[in-house]
């Protein structure tokens, strides 16, 4: 069974993204998991700063060299920042998902959405039950 | 067969249909022809066509009749070309990827961008596709459609944005024959402006000008072209500020044929080349180091993106993109200027036989190249009839595309035209005597 990096001080989504709580915003990324899945990232489409997210609703998409995939928003919210390094570098998705791969960060406007993401044990039991 | 799969007789497959719903007797289909029976059937047939070689032909209008050297059909016919598929294997398939490599560059030099796709159906379908595309990249729904784009490409459009969240907001001619000027109609919520050049009355449309005025308001401007020859010799509408150049290639030694099939082509930016639909070639290397082609940027595409895809277009004009591409090649860039300017000299003196005409006018004061709109006496059907009996094909009757403009007819002049040719069809519009 492959070794899955799952740091200890992020919370997950059910679809393989990570957050890490920044002041009142919610920095997102894919985890390791997500990134060694996908294989090498050629592309990264993310949302204008500005734009408005729904939790649960696509805000990019994320492309390797074998397969397309949504990213979805944890939590609703307007996108206050958007990482633009990853237009020219989408590999650091697989080289450092969890630094230099961050890809947005909403604005947080409701504390009850964060109910719901995965802690650190949760995650890996998600993640376990879908290895092999 | 018959025996091979398990079934006794011819009749036993159609066991299922009903006896009552089964043709009784046999069908009404004449009996087998000869080869030599069939050829005189066919070419009696093909007789009753009105074509550019059996008459003086000085219809335009989206279709152009231009003078197309035997080289192109021998290239394009060879089997190894001619039988190729789609290349998806990139193994087998380095001819063709490579003339559509080589398509893509000439397209992009001729349009002043930076990529171009491995081509469209049509004109019209591409003149709509770069409206869904502008409005993806902007986000926007509103599409500024000038009234001087071909009908046909602005019903096309129509139809493609039927059904999405989309408005169409019709910029109309101004006297000259050009676009009357955008500022008004283009705010915060255009996605583009959609600009023919040369227009459809032949005019030619200040495409900076429109540029400025797209860029304003953070809107793209697509360039339409339905004569592609007018490439070669106008300055390159990319270079002018155009973010989308698209349209018609059938200019490019692909025969009128019915109307088809044509030959269409899109090219833009290289910051918007993810929202390009259609296929596209790439330039790459294989393991040993070796330049070769490839399909890529294929996650635009609907095969894999789905619903998200940029188009929902899977295929090319493979066939008269080969045409093409032999036929520019051919000529050249000096040839193919030269060859524009040649048509560029025929149609201002055709104009200049119209303006010494008395009961012929010249409606349209801006600028032409190959095609522009003449204005008759009386009745633009009764001029076109005269025409056709001195075995000429006159034009368009723009009655049904410009009711106010009174009777006036569209006329192209390639390099298909005689000087002797343009005379008696100046003389047979006027509907007087050489």
């Amino acid at each position: 069974m492959a070794d899955y990096e799952i740091p200890d001080d992020l919370a997950f989504t059910h679809e393989d993204e990570w957050v890490r709580r920044e002041g009142n915003n919610l920095v997102v990324g894919v985890t390791d998991f997500a990134q060694q899945q996908l294989g090498d990232i050629v592309y990264v489409e993310l949302p204008p700063i500005g734009s408005l997210v729904s939790k649960g609703d696509p805000f990019g998409v994320i492309e390797s060299v074998k397969a397309v995939s949504d990213l979805y928003a944890p939590v609703s919210g307007e996108v206050v920042d958007v990482n633009s390094d990853l237009a020219e570098h989408p590999e650091a998705v697989n080289e450092d998902c969890y630094g230099d791969g961050w890809m947005i960060s909403i604005a947080i406007t409701s504390e009850d959405e964060l109910e719901s993401l995965m802690d650190v044990p949760a995650y890996r039991q998600h993640v376990d039950d879908r290895s092999d | 067969m018959l025996e091979a799969i398990g079934v006794g007789s011819l009749e036993a497959l159609f066991a299922s249909v009903p006896h009552k719903h089964r043709l009784q007797g046999a069908l009404a289909v004449p009996a087998a022809a000869s080869e030599q029976e069939l050829l005189a059937e066919l070419s009696a047939l093909a007789a009753r066509n009105t074509h550019h070689a059996s008459h003086d032909w000085f219809l335009g209008a989206g279709c152009y009749a231009h003078f197309i050297p035997s080289a192109v059909d021998a290239i394009a016919s060879r089997s190894e070309f001619y039988t190729a598929y789609t290349p998806y294997q990139a193994e087998i398939s380095q001819g063709t990827l490579q003339a559509i490599f080589e398509w893509q560059t000439m397209i992009c030099g001729l349009t002043g961008l930076e990529v171009s796709n491995a081509s469209m159906y049509d004109g019209a379908s591409a003149a709509a596709e770069a409206a869904l595309m502008a409005m993806r990249i902007t986000r926007r729904t509103k599409v500024v459609l000038a009234d001087s784009v071909h009908p046909h490409y602005r019903e096309v459009i129509q139809t493609y944005l039927d059904g999405l969240e989309s408005q169409i907001v019709a910029a109309p001619r101004a006297p000259d024959g050009r676009t009357a000027p955008l500022a008004g109609l283009v705010d915060a919520e255009t996605a583009c402006v959609v600009l023919q050049q040369p227009n459809f009355w032949g005019s030619l449309e200040d495409v900076a000008a429109a540029a400025d005025a797209a860029r304003a308001h953070g809107a793209k401007l697509v360039v339409v072209v339905s004569e592609a020859l007018s490439l070669a010799l106008l300055r390159p509408p990319g270079a002018l500020g155009a973010d989308i150049v698209c349209g018609e290639a059938q200019s490019f030694g692909v025969p009128i044929g019915i109307g088809g099939p044509n030959l269409g082509f899109m090219a833009t930016r290289a910051a918007f080349v993810r929202n390009l639909p259609g296929r596209l070639v790439g330039q790459t290397v294989d393991t040993e180091g070796r330049r070769g082609f490839v399909l890529t940027l294929s996650t635009r595409e609907q095969h894999i993106r789905r619903e998200r895809a940029t188009s929902n277009i899977c295929t090319n004009q493979g066939l008269c993109l080969l045409m093409a591409t032999v036929y520019l090649s051919l000529l050249g860039r000096v040839g193919l200027r030269k060859l524009a300017e040649r048509n560029l000299a025929k149609a201002e003196y055709a104009k200049a036989r119209v303006r010494a005409t008395p009961g012929l006018t010249l409606p349209f004061a801006a600028p032409t190249f190959n095609e522009f709109t003449v204005g008759v006496r009386g009745d633009a059907q009764a001029a076109l009839g005269r025409a056709l009996e001195a075995g000429i094909v006159g034009g368009l009757d723009l009655a049904p595309h410009a009711p106010e403009l009174g009777p006036t007819v569209l006329v192209c002049a390639t390099e298909l035209a005689t000087r002797d040719a343009i005379d008696r069809l100046v003389s047979a519009l006027a509907g007087g005597r050489r």
